[in-house]
């Protein structure tokens, strides 16, 4: 696409929250790409290749190299069969709502983005996990995968390359743990959305036991614009090494909350002060969980980090989705950790003893904290629950997620918890 | 073997499992939950958590599930260290938060691994304040009792059930710390295994339910080391009393027979010998006498020159071997019918002649192409049945060790193989349970099975006979010829010769392992033992050769039309009959005798297997209930010894049957084994009430067992286990400090001694007697035996609770005059009966199947000619 170089997954869609269809999207030079794969001489190794040079990293929150993943999937004559790919658009991170936009603004962005990644991990069948609320979305994918089958961008031979890609869309029932992909993969299969053990990973055993590719909507949608420019301008987009553009949110009471479509690396204080608008007027900043609910908070001190995957681990934090929570003087910082813990134990699935059992006990002691009812020793209890969540203790990534924002809320704000249970109330009631 | 270090010292473990299994095979205490042996790791519980290090330098380490972990070559963990013994302790206090601590009115308590492993762990102290999650109770049927509160999540229910015996009506619903272990609405359970939950179950939300009509704790019960009675198999159970009452049956662990599981028939069909219907006193025409007078009048009527005697497949060996002698080899009768008889004689001679081997169940277990000829296998012999379910999985395991997933593994193996199932084909008249994990399914007249199995033999090599050629027959042949272990089953249940022997030209051509079923815990033990089937009984009474006979635990009418019998009782002068159950052969007894059931005796059954098995008196029973062979006995055999060795005087061929247990005189430093638990409450308070004295306790001449609490710490021999436990481990999850390793074999060997081994390929011909092709006939149906899990059997059905699922008699047809449910009658060689008609479309045209083994159609001669037809 040549119109937005510097916004590409978004420049081109209209601003009156209408969908880019497929006239306009043809037009911005959309479906270019797989003319250039299919008919270009390219080979699913090369667009691999291209994929790893331009070191996309997954956009889902765990930021691991696309390219690399794509190389793992078996490919040849012995490899099991078929090979799947699933597009993880289960997008159900508290504060995160950057998919949502591309889902519904954007769709035939994504599945050329599909159709790509389908040739180079050599997919026979492609489904796109779409969270069950998002129903606008739901609608738009929908007829975007009909006018592509009609175009022969899906189905057999795709033009004329003789590469075959069924794609489907599957509505969630609805749970947070789908967002794991290998708790995805079991609820696709019409299994319980349990976490399944690694190894075996899912690009060896994967979906219905096959190869499988699982990547974000945002990382699917990046990749039509990689093969178009290049894994060089990708890069060049980036201020970081971490290659391309991110949509970056902010949520809280700022100025101007909303999403934005920024060189990956920008600054949390870039963001927080210029694109949002700073502080709401009256209300001062106090921290933010950079990434959806599931990182760590940062303060003020780490505000100028660029908000990449190298450089927010320096900060004590993560990129996550990037899309921000911005806690201010206004708000009890106990009540948004008891909401976000609360959050956590209605979604933890049940499996694993510390998750299960810990996430619904931490959120007992911080709602007996708000509604004044803490008692000495609740902070250590906590804080014990938090070590049983740490990574490895757990059986996937959803408890050490709920420790992250807990344990950095109880290190940046202890105060305002001591103040909880010594005064018998919440302050902010 | 791998060389890991725990805690640093060096322990050998095997590389191709994981820490966990290491651990405890090495009796280090690390707790768990929802491994188990038989199921493999999951990582849900995180309970037996670890610290591994990357080298000897390394200090820090990092906590890793030992469950989840392969015992590679060098891996340094610790289980003492802080952070992980913390870790683990957190763990437990978690399962706890919302566990009822109700351990003195639940039935678990005293055995209840949840109570050892918070031991273990040391977690003592409760720190959570909150209310607890609440379940409402499921009522799940007679067998199993639901109490969901005390649930831990360990998953261990659903993955037994489920993934392991192919249950499908329990389920994990909704999510969180309410996830909630039941069926979707009350009812009760459908799966022929559902008892197993009792003891997978790590804490008290399953439990037998049949206990609790008498509940008592296990350190208050007296077990022995016995063999489950409901069919062939011969599965190793622990039976428990008190007061009197048999309370109960656990699994005894036999890794080549059981491993860790019964079937519910063979878990709850216990109830039998509380039943009301037992005898309890010697009745000389009716009336009570003292055992002296019974006694008097048996030897009196023994002594009359003119007496036969008629043995019984369900009795112990020593019993039928104690009436062989008394009446004398040639006035012995095997009490078999002659169909069974024939059949039992036979499935002996393939088996001996081999050169296929009769696998146990787990070599059944590890089998990857199947064929079963004729047989429901889990309507007769259940326990095999769940066994198949394993073995569908063993060629689709190739997919998980190619994708290098360790087999322990189960989720990972389970998500890599789906539902992809190994080559099973079943060739029965009817539909079985099995036709759901099958690869192809056959339907057809025993004559046209046994025609199949020629077909496949013929398929398989080219100079077995055959007469037909099947389309499925090289389908089948090709299967087995591909397998690395392949196996056939038939059995006596088809009442086919004929099948039987395809069965065998199968196994033989494609080099298979055979496996034949028997009806009876000693139907193998009476064949080997000898004398002429039931209608030379009735012909010696009719042609005046005797007029006395004495029936060892043994219903005729069982065995033969009622006509028959009657007028073969009525004929005799003297009936004398030793039986445990009123039964209608009791009933015209002249001299009742009271026999033990096999938890009031000692004796030997051999399995359809050919393993020589012994089971041990539980209690002494208060009243004149005797085993049967000490009715029987002269006065000089002393005990079970001297009975053991004279039958292996008299009959050589069975006596290695005496080394299926160590003999009376066995001690481990000079002392019995215990059969109860040491209790807190100690034995001396039981009787206080009464006297303060401490009353002898009984001796026991026929075992190495004691009837105390007195007795050896030590580990006993398999065959004398009467209950497991060992220090901190009070649940059967103690199984584990007897095993080798974690679900291998027993320490010292498995219990059981094999009675023949097939000769090696010697040049064995085929069989090839082919019976013609079925010919359905024009208004008449070929009746068949149906087999029904619950019901058939004959003891089974007068235990509480087993008595209600009972299924009730009726004929299936395929027959589109006739509706579901209507009533029609039966009439055929043995008599005319009125049942209701069940419609089952699969069943072959000419076809109808009869209930078998359920009054009134317990006697009917089976395959047999007859008319289906609506009443007058």
């Amino acid at each position: 696409m040549t119109s937005s170089t510097e916004k590409p997954l978004t420049g081109n869609i209209p601003l009156d929250g209408s969908a880019l269809d497929l006239p306009a999207y043809e037009q911005a030079g959309g479906y270019q790409a797989i003319r250039k794969v299919m008919n270009g001489g390219m080979t699913p190794k090369s667009v691999i290749a291209e994929v790893k040079n331009a070191n996309l990293r997954g956009r889902g929150g765990a930021g691991f190299p696309t390219g690399v993943k794509w190389s793992f999937v078996p490919v040849g004559k012995d490899a099991p069969n078929p090979t799947y790919l699933v597009i993880n658009a289960d997008e159900m991170e508290p504060g995160t709502f950057k998919d949502r936009f591309l889902l519904e603004r954007n769709p035939h962005q994504l599945i050329e983005g599909a159709i790509i990644a389908g040739f180079a991990i050599e997919a026979d069948i492609a489904y796109i996990f779409l969270r069950g609320e998002y129903t606008l979305a739901a609608e738009r994918i929908s007829r975007a995968i009909a006018e592509a089958y009609e175009r022969h961008y899906l189905g057999k031979n795709i033009l004329g390359s003789g590469y075959n890609l069924e794609l489907h869309l599957h509505l969630s029932a609805g749970r947070y743990i789908c967002g794991d992909e290998t708790g995805l993969l079991n609820a696709l299969e019409g299994k319980r959305a349990n976490p399944r053990a690694k190894p075996p990973f899912p690009v060896v055993v994967g979906l219905f036991g096959k190869p499988t590719v699982v990547n974000n909507v945002e990382t699917i949608s990046c990749v039509p614009h990689i093969i178009n420019n290049g894994a060089e301008w990708f890069h060049g987009l980036s201020r970081t090494k971490d290659g391309g553009t991110k949509l970056y949110g902010v949520s809280g009471k700022v100025k101007r909350p909303g999403l934005w479509e920024l060189p990956m690396g920008t600054t949390a204080r870039e963001l927080l002060e210029e694109h949002a608008g700073g502080m709401r007027d009256g209300l001062k900043f106090r921290g933010l969980l950079p990434g959806g609910s599931s990182t760590p908070f940062i303060v003020e001190e780490h505000l100028d980090t660029p908000m990449d995957f190298t450089e927010m681990p320096k900060a004590g934090s993560r990129l996550g989705t990037g899309t921000m929570i911005v806690l201010d003087d206004h708000t009890c910082p106990v009540g948004m950790a008891w909401n976000m813990t609360k959050f956590f134990a209605r979604e933890s699935c049940g499996f694993c003893t510390p998750c299960w059992s810990g996430l619904g006990w931490a959120e007992r002691i911080l709602r007996s904290m708000e509604y004044g009812h803490g008692k000495p020793g609740d902070l250590d209890k906590l804080a014990s629950q938090a070590k049983m969540w740490s990574p490895g203790n757990t059986f996937c990534a959803l408890a050490p997620g709920a420790a992250d924002p807990l344990e950095t809320a109880m290190k940046y704000f202890r105060p305002d918890f001591e103040r909880h249970i010594v005064e018998e109330r919440c302050p902010w009631r | 073997m791998a060389t890991v270090y725990v805690d640093n010292k060096p322990y050998e473990m095997n590389p191709e499992e994981n820490l966990l299994h290491g651990c405890v095979s090495q009796g280090l205490n690390l707790p768990y939950f929802c491994w188990h042996p038989a199921l493999g790791s999951v990582g849900a519980c995180r309970q037996c958590a670890v610290k591994v290090f990357k080298d000897e330098h390394d200090t820090q380490g990092k906590i890793v599930m030992s469950c989840m972990t392969p015992a590679a070559e060098g891996t340094r963990i610790s289980i003492a260290d802080a952070e992980a013994a913390t870790f683990r302790a957190g763990v437990i206090e978690g399962l706890m938060l919302n566990h009822p601590h109700d351990c003195p009115v639940c039935d678990e308590g005293g055995e209840c691994h949840l109570q050892d492993m918070t031991v273990m762990t040391g977690h003592d102290y409760r720190r959570y304040e909150f209310d607890k999650r609440t379940f409402r109770d499921q009522n799940l049927g007679p067998l199993v009792n639901h109490e969901p509160n005390r649930c831990i999540q360990c998953y261990r229910c659903v993955r037994y059930y489920r993934d392991y015996a192919g249950g499908k009506d329990l389920n994990a619903f909704a999510s969180r710390n309410t996830v909630f272990f039941g069926r979707n609405e009350d009812g009760v359970l459908e799966n022929e295994f559902s008892g197993n939950l009792v003891e997978i179950c790590p804490t008290g939300v399953f439990t037998d339910k049949t206990l609790k009509h008498h509940y008592a704790r296990k350190w208050d019960q007296q077990f022995a080391p016995s063999v489950c009675v409901h069919c062939a198999l011969g599965c190793n159970i622990d039976a428990g009393e008190r007061y009197g009452t048999l309370r109960r049956i656990v699994n005894r662990y036999n890794h080549e027979v059981n491993g860790y599981f019964l079937c519910d028939r063979g878990r709850f069909g216990y109830e039998f010998v509380n039943s009301e219907r037992r005898l309890r006193e010697p009745r000389l025409s009716g009336k009570p006498v003292s055992v002296v007078e019974a006694r008097t009048h048996l030897e009196e009527r023994a002594d009359s020159g003119r007496v036969i005697g008629i043995g019984s497949p369900r009795a112990s060996l020593e019993a039928n071997f104690a009436l062989r002698t008394l009446v004398g080899p040639e006035q012995f009768y095997s009490g078999m019918a002659d169909g069974q008889a024939e059949l039992a004689g036979r499935m002996i001679e393939i088996l001996r002649r081999g050169p296929m081997r009769t696998p146990t169940l787990r070599e059944i277990e590890e089998c990857d192409a199947v064929f079963i000829l004729g047989e429901d296998l889990t309507s007769v012999a259940p326990r095999m049945a769940l066994s198949l379910r394993q073995s569908v999985r063993q060629q689709p395991m190739e997919i998980a060790r190619q994708s290098n997933i360790p087999l322990w593994m189960d989720h990972g193996v389970r998500d890599a193989l789906q539902d992809a199932k190994g080559p099973l084909y079943i060739a029965t008249p009817y539909a079985t349970r099995l036709d759901e994990v099958a690869t192809a399914t056959f339907r057809g007249a025993p004559d046209d099975l046994a025609r199949l199995g020629f077909a496949v033999a013929h398929a398989l090599d080219p100079e077995a006979p055959s007469a037909q050629d099947f389309p499925l027959a090289a389908e089948i042949a090709n299967a087995l010829k591909n397998a690395k272990k392949p196996l056939v089953i038939s059995g006596m249940s088809c009442c086919s010769q004929a099948a039987m022997e395809a069965a065998a030209n199968v196994a033989m051509a494609a080099h298979a392992a055979l496996s034949l079923t028997a009806p009876e815990c000693n139907t193998v033990g009476a064949a080997l033992m000898g004398g002429s089937p039931l209608t030379a009984a009735f012909e010696a009474v009719r042609n005046g050769h005797a007029d006395t006979m004495i029936i060892l635990e043994n219903d005729l009418y069982r065995r033969a039309p009622a006509t028959e019998v009657d007028a073969f009782l009525g004929a005799a002068k003297h009936v004398i009959v030793l039986d445990h159950l009123a039964n209608p052969t009791t009933e015209k007894a002249e001299l009742e005798l009271p026999a033990g059931t096999f938890a009031e005796s000692d004796g030997t059954f051999i399995s359809s297997e050919g393993r020589a098995q012994r089971f041990f008196q539980v209690f002494v029973p208060q009243n004149d209930v005797l085993a049967s062979w000490r009715w029987l006995k002269p006065d000089k055999w002393q005990n079970l010894d001297d009975v053991l060795a004279a039958l292996s005087r008299a009959l050589p061929e069975l006596a290695s049957a005496s080394y299926a247990a160590p003999s009376a005189a066995f001690r481990i430093a000079g002392a019995k084994i215990p059969r109860s638990p040491h209790r807190e409450s100690g034995r001396t308070a039981a009787l206080v009430n009464i006297t303060i004295s401490e009353p002898k306790t009984p001796e026991d001449p026929d075992s190495a067992l004691s009837y105390s609490m007195e007795g050896t710490p030590d580990k006993p021999p398999a065959a004398l286990i009467p209950f497991f436990w060992s220090p901190g481990w009070n649940s059967i999850q103690a199984t584990n400090a007897y095993q080798t390793e974690p679900g291998g074999p027993l320490r010292g060997g498995d219990a059981g001694v094999r009675m023949f081994e097939p000769a090696a390929a010697n040049g064995q011909t085929w069989f090839s007697d082919i019976p013609p092709a079925f010919e359905p006939r024009e208004g008449e149906w070929l009746l068949v035996p149906m087999y029904h899990f619950i019901g058939s059997e004959e003891l089974s059905p007068a235990a509480r609770g087993l008595r209600e699922l009972a299924t009730k008699p009726h004929v299936a047809v395929n027959c589109d005059d006739l509706v579901e449910g209507a009533e029609v009658e039966v009439s055929c060689a043995s008599g005319t009966f009125r049942l209701p008609v069940r419609l089952q479309p699969d069943l072959p045209r000419g076809v109808a199947c009869l209930s078998a083994g359920i009054a009134p159609l317990s006697g009917v001669t089976m395959p047999a000619w007859g008319k289906i037809e609506r009443p007058k």
